[in-house]
């Protein structure tokens, strides 16, 4: 028996729809089955894991606040897939982000600055996170140089950078030498929608970036090169597209959506910058991206999924110790299944019997 | 002089799981399969390595567990990249983070816990001659071992048919398959000697190198070797070179940071990953005469009947 993947004569759009949806419903099923192993009852840890969180207000406004990195950074992400321009070191640039808009923050701390450090601390975060992805994207089109693999060295480096601030120049002195700024001003400081509560701007301006790049992919000129690029590139080169400055387009506009991410995160729930501001949001994104099917709507709702997993997954640890792990394992075994359903997309898959298949004369 | 020698100890240490993990990616890739996961199946080797040496008190054990735990993951590799035709790229990805978080949890309950590191070799004689006797003749089983695959791996690839075959399908699958040969069955052993390599180079991590396991041990090192096989131009004996060299790094701003250099100890710490970048950058540079990548390197290949 052996399987064999036949090609459809086109894309089947019903699959299209629903494979994200078999492929939740599949690491459900390998959940139940983990939890088990870890001898945990399966059904009340789906309940913690996704019930649970949408409950009460707290969490629904937490998910929203999980949300809003997930959503700019895998936006930015599609738009360097879709253009086969592989950035997976969203993490760097997410950090870098955090660390210029910081320096504006620590700077200015204490000082009667008004309100233009804010807005200056986005723009700045934005510019460094587009400078920084743009490392492997001119090393990729001016040396030919493997994006994936510089763009993943450089969140090393970003970590260590950012260390080295909050150890070392940038330590609060007041801080009982823990590694960490002191925290930011009101000024420095993304205001929250409802006052007491965790909702907070970034989330508004999360939905602007999934609003802003629908439009550039659906109705702009440059979105459609970005798609054709990436889906026929020996049709975009007939038509006069030119890749290499669509790989050095994306990559600024994936680096300056995660360095904004960075900066909001810092600036907004957790209020100074330290090192493990990020439980791996820009590695998280990539899944949020395939998830979304490298679609903005799309990608809106895989991030909101997969911040459920994240609030899900401490409450899980909290009511029936299971560990934070297990949310990794999920969100990598969701990625498989997603990518295994898109495979449906674009063949039938056929389960051969070599010996029968002689006999009848048929293959 | 002491100090010289225990220099290239620590080189030869940090070198070998190095080599050991590129070497498996190196015939992954030569038979046209570009697998990203190695970080993952590198830390989840290390996480049952440690598993099995403590369970068992064996390190032979132990490394039988991450050859086996790293094999074991490559297969879910083959499945999706082979079996489903997905972009390998993309599985790659998900490979490490699923691996990340299987070393977590399988690591937990070992975190704090030690084990008796895997033993030198000593003949009494040989091993004490000054400088040169602990290199040769002290090292643990890994080093040698290392050594003996590159050149196995070598031999298997420029002076067997199998190897020939092996390249013919990187270089075209379109050619092999109508050759006769079966690419996808090839390609799906090349993934997972190079997963039962990674899961090794993993395993020598709590085995030798330290002798305890912590979460995300690997630190990168699966990237790193990634990057040593293109450095290599994807031939065995320049991996070698680039292996030591990579180690030498390491140990080099390990030994800055005790000297007390003026210089933070992060910048020195990120010096393996910008050297990787530069080395990258200049190699690819260099290559003006076209790629010598394997011409199928990292494309999707359904054979139509």
């Amino acid at each position: 028996m052996q399987l064999v993947l036949e090609k459809r004569a086109e894309r089947s759009n019903t699959i299209a729809l629903i494979s994200p949806l078999i492929a939740i419903g599949l690491t459900i099923v390998t959940m139940v089955i983990l939890f088990a192993i870890l001898g945990k009852n399966p059904l009340l840890a789906l309940h913690a894991y996704f019930i649970a969180p949408l409950t009460d207000g707290y969490s629904l406004q937490e998910i929203a606040v999980k949300a809003t990195p997930l959503v700019m950074i895998a936006i930015g992400l599609s738009l360097c897939y879709l253009a086969n321009a592989w950035n997976i070191g969203a993490e760097g640039q997410f950090l870098i982000g955090a660390v210029a808009g910081s320096w504006v923050a620590v700077k200015t701390q204490g000082t009667d600055a008004g309100a233009w450090v804010l807005p200056v601390m986005l723009v700045l975060a934005a510019v460094a996170g587009a400078l920084y992805a743009l490392i492997p994207a001119i090393c990729k089109v001016k040396f030919g140089a493997s994006e994936i693999l510089t763009s993943l060295m450089l969140v090393y480096v970003a970590d260590l950078f950012l260390d080295y601030l909050v150890r070392g120049p940038w330590r609060d002195p007041h801080g009982f030498n823990f590694p960490t700024t002191a925290e930011f001003d009101p000024v420095a400081t993304v205001p929250l929608l409802i006052e007491g509560g965790r909702l907070h701007l970034g989330s508004i301006i999360a939905l602007l970036v999934v609003a802003a790049v629908a439009i550039l992919l659906g109705r702009t000129i440059k979105g459609f090169e970005i798609r054709v690029v990436g889906a026929a590139p020996r049709a975009a080169r007939f038509g006069g597209f030119n890749s290499n400055q669509l790989i050095i387009l994306t990559f600024a506009v994936s680096g300056a959506l995660a360095g904004l991410a960075g900066i909001i995160e810092v600036a907004g729930p957790v209020g100074h910058l330290q090192p493990g501001i990020s439980p791996g949001y820009g590695f998280t994104a990539i899944i949020v991206a395939f998830l979304g099917r490298l679609n903005p709507l799309g990608i809106l709702i895989a991030g909101l999924f997969l911040a459920l997993t994240f609030i899900g997954g401490e409450q899980a640890q909290i009511a029936m110790k299971i560990p934070l792990d297990v949310t990794k394992v999920f969100q990598g075994i969701l990625l498989f299944y997603v990518l295994a359903c898109d495979s449906l997309i674009l063949y039938r898959f056929k389960l051969v019997f070599p010996n029968r298949q002689v006999a009848r004369g048929t293959g | 002089m002491e100090l010289v020698e225990a220099i290239i100890l620590a080189v030869l240490a940090a070198s070998t799981p190095l080599l050991i993990a590129a070497t498996g990616e190196l015939v992954t890739e030569r038979s046209g399969v570009l697998n990203l996961g190695v970080e993952g199946m590198m830390i989840v080797g290390a996480a049952c390595g440690f598993a099995g040496a403590w369970l068992t008190g064996s390190i032979f054990i132990g490394a039988l567990f991450g050859i086996v735990a790293g094999t074991l993951m490559s297969l879910i590799f083959a499945l999706m990249a082979l079996g489903l035709a997905v972009n390998q790229v993309a599985t790659g990805l998900a490979l490490t983070i699923l691996g990340v978080g299987l070393s977590g949890l399988i690591g937990a309950r070992f975190v704090g816990e030690r084990i008796t590191p895997a033993a030198h070799l000593y003949i009494p004689g040989l091993t004490d001659v000054p400088l040169i006797g602990r290199v040769l003749f002290g090292e643990d089983a890994f080093v040698y071992f290392s050594l003996a695959l590159i050149v196995a791996v070598w031999w298997f690839l420029y002076r067997t048919r199998p190897g020939l075959i092996l390249r013919a399908c990187g270089d075209s699958h379109v050619s092999a398959h109508a050759l006769g040969y079966p690419v996808l069955r090839i390609r799906t052993f090349a993934v997972m000697f190079g997963g039962a390599c990674a899961g090794l180079a993993g395993a020598y991590l709590p085995l030798a190198y330290t002798p305890f396991f912590i979460p995300g041990m690997t630190a990168g090192r699966g990237w790193i070797a990634l990057a040593l096989v293109v450095f290599s131009s994807w031939r065995p004996g320049r991996l070698v070179i680039g292996a030591y060299l990579f180690g030498a790094v390491t140990i080099l701003q390990l030994h800055a940071q005790g000297w007390g250099v003026g210089i933070p100890s992060q910048f020195m710490s990120a010096l393996p990953y910008l050297a990787t970048v530069i080395v990258l950058v200049l190699l690819s540079r260099a290559r003006t005469g076209g790629s010598t990548a394997p011409a199928a390197l990292g494309t999707v290949f359904v054979p139509d009947r």
